[in-house]
């Protein structure tokens, strides 16, 4: 039972998370952009045996926001012992390349702005000593693909601030979970053709739920990722390069 | 969009299809190419083409997967349609709250239940689960929403139930539940020797019983034509002894390279399963397995192979029910084929408010039967035969094959129905029985010629 505060709740990974956090009898802030969802969210969650819950609508891009909204959710829970950063956006990496806007957007929402958030969470958790930071990065960010660059490139700059964020937290009992799914059938990737290393989101939450309760520092999921992305890093540059990727 | 591969359950007929999928309720219908047609699909556990449309796009219902509210004291639940029957159940059993009905399987979505007015074993007490539906709302493709209900939009809600998903997409309902004092059943087992016995059995079990079901030796014949196990409990009136659900999971791993269910494997199976000890012992079992006894194995229709397999499921009525029934066993068991699936049922009287909805007053028999092209349609032809002089019918959720004349006799009330069908909307099952289109099943080795 942990107060939980949720950015980006309506995704899919995020909302199959939230249905075993309610189960386990979590008390909920749920944070998103899109109200309505939330409002559907919540009371989803309300029948599945959540008794404290309240959602909260940010443009997690309006920086300026993100000191009230923390604000907000510490008023209604009393405390943050678990913040889930969720959210994110799948660019389409064709029209990156064409366009610089379109590409610093993208690194604006899936990159900045997350940095900018953990930035306040992490003094707030800091001066508590305690709480868990869990982010959900990506394995695209264990190695830049040509195919898929931009996403990978912000994702790479997420998990390396969770790492440094990591050790400078830790003697004071603050917990950073990196979360790196890879594969995911979830409304994001949609467009996508499906084979055998796609998973369900329920599957990633069930992962996430239990790096949360044992405090894991990195996540694979599913956990065959680990070795995969051991190979893909592992790989030499001449390699590499010329694989299809 | 990526084209998607989709089948239903019996594996007849794989093919490619545009989907769609909607994130919530209030999503706009889904914009599809002109000309072309749509049909909701929830988890695929209808047999034949009743839940495909073959050339056109699906309409995945699974992502609407939300409860909405949950009246624990009126035992009200209200959700979305693609919930799973399972999910409903894992939330209101420890509150003290079952579904009114429930089929052979929990891995239903509500939408698929209501399309196709699913039964269970206790259809002689509480009917079908349409009568169960307080209230579903229905989204058409041209973007209006209707509440309908028994009172409100009534035709609408009797053109729904059962009205295999043809009406419109079901995007939420609201389910009458009942009460329970514990999810154990108390239940018992019971041999008989013929199809005579059964029918004298069953209605002695009807009266003290609410579910009562048999599995039935589709191979045995003359005097022991249709010997069976004859199962009939009830709720445990007892909250004691917290029934542990079923622990560990079997599944079918891979499609069988051809079928595994043959004469030989069935003759030893059905030996087996007839004199398997412990008949006659009341005992108290989890509801899963009493309900849901397929569901601990995980994708057993690959057991059948990649030609896949048929549902027949017929209902005789009235009078003519053991004769006709006798008629049918026959024929069954002199061709050699069928499955260890192989169930009889009596149906009450109470009536759905359903337009099409499959049971009437009477027996139904269900029996599995591997694809072996030519051979098993001839099977079929006679066992239709029998069922259209007797004034029965045939189950659409189970149907692949029925020929559209006998659609056409048997559910008379289809041309009032068609005028509630959305003009976007088609299925291979619909266009099958209206138009008689031909479908080719089996992607396996090529059928045997007659």
């Amino acid at each position: 039972m942990s107060r939980t505060l949720v950015i980006g709740a309506t995704s899919a990974i995020a909302e199959a998370t939230e249905r075993l956090l309610a189960a386990r009898g979590d008390a909920l802030y749920l944070v998103g952009r899109n109200e309505k969802m939330l409002a559907e969210i919540a009371a989803d969650l309300v029948v599945r045996g959540c008794s404290r819950i309240a959602t909260d609508s940010l443009d997690a891009n309006d920086l300026s926001a993100h000191e009230a909204m923390l604000e907000r959710a510490e008023g209604f829970l009393g405390a943050i012992d678990i913040a889930l950063v969720a959210y994110g956006t799948l660019p389409d990496q064709k029209r990156c390349e064409s366009s610089v806007e379109l590409t610093v957007r993208e690194l604006q929402t899936n990159a900045i702005s997350v940095v900018a958030l953990l930035t306040r969470l992490a003094n707030r958790m800091e001066q508590r000593r305690a709480g868990i930071i869990a982010v959900i990065s990506s394995v695209a960010g264990d190695r830049g693909r040509g195919s898929n660059y931009v996403y990978g490139s912000a994702k790479a700059l997420v998990t390396a601030f969770l790492s440094g964020l990591h050790q400078r937290l830790r003697p004071c009992g603050v917990a950073v979970v990196t979360i790196k799914p890879g594969f995911v059938d979830t409304p994001m990737t949609a467009a996508f053709r499906k084979g055998m290393l796609w998973a369900k989101p329920e599957r990633i939450g069930r992962g996430i739920v239990r790096a949360l309760e044992r405090k894991r520092s990195t996540v694979y999921l599913p956990w065959f990722w680990r070795p995969i992305m051991f190979v893909v890093r592992a790989l030499p540059d001449n390699v590499f390069m010329r694989l299809p990727l | 969009m990526v084209p998607q591969s989709v089948s239903s359950w019996g594996n007849l007929i794989r093919s490619s299809y545009v989907v769609y999928g909607l994130r919530s309720r209030h999503d706009a219908f889904p914009a599809i190419s002109v000309g072309s047609t749509i049909l909701p699909y929830g988890n695929g556990r209808s047999y034949g083409d009743s839940c495909l449309n073959p050339g056109g796009a699906l309409l995945l219902t699974r992502s609407l997967d939300r409860f909405i509210a949950f009246d624990r004291d009126a035992g009200l639940i209200t959700c979305e349609a693609g919930v799973l029957l399972a999910e409903i159940l894992q939330l209101t059993v420890p509150a003290g709250w079952f579904l009114a009905v429930v089929p052979g399987t929990s891995a239903v979505t509500v939408g698929g239940a209501i399309a196709n007015d699913v039964h269970g074993k206790n259809h002689h007490r509480a009917g079908t689960f349409g009568r169960h539906v307080r209230e579903l709302e229905l989204l058409r493709s041209d973007g209006q929403r209707l509440t309908c209900s028994p009172e409100t939009n009534a035709d609408w809600f009797g053109a729904t139930i059962g009205g295999v998903g043809l009406t419109g997409l079901i995007t939420c309902a609201q389910l009458q539940l009942r009460r329970i004092a514990g999810a154990e059943m108390e239940l018992e087992v019971i041999r008989f020797a013929n199809l005579d016995e059964f029918f004298r059995l069953s209605e002695v079990s009807d009266q003290n019983f609410e579910y009562t079901v048999a599995w039935i030796d589709c191979l045995s014949r003359g005097k022991s034509l249709g010997r069976g196990l004859l199962q009939r409990a009830n709720h445990s009136a007892s909250p004691m002894g917290h029934a542990r659900a079923r622990t560990g999971h079997m599944a079918m791993p891979f499609m069988a390279p051809f079928s595994l269910v043959n004469t030989a494997t069935l003759r030893l199976f059905n030996f087996l399963y007839y004199h398997r000890p412990g008949i006659r012992r009341r005992r108290r079992e989890h509801f899963e397995s009493f309900f849901f006894p397929l569901d601990s194995v995980a994708n057993w229709n690959r057991l059948y192979g990649p030609r896949g397999f048929y549902q027949y499921q017929c209902v005789i009525p009235g009078q003519a029910g053991p004769e006709m029934t006798a008629q049918l066993l026959e024929k069954i068991a002199r061709s050699g084929q069928g499955s260890f699936l192989a169930v009889l049922k009596q149906f009450g009287s109470l009536t759905s408010p359903g337009m099409l909805s499959f049971p009437r007053c009477g027996v139904t028999l269900a029996l599995d039967f591997p694809n072996t092209g030519a051979r098993i349609e001839r099977l079929f032809t006679q066992l239709d035969e029998i069922v259209a002089a007797a004034g029965g019918r045939l189950y659409p959720a189970k149907d692949a094959r029925m020929p559209a004349k006998l659609f056409r006799n048997t559910y008379p009330r289809w041309g009032e129905f068609e005028r509630y069908v959305d003009p976007a909307f088609s299925s291979g099952f619909w266009r099958r029985v209206t138009q008689g289109e031909v479908v080719v099943h089996g992607g396996g080795p090529a059928t045997e010629s007659a």
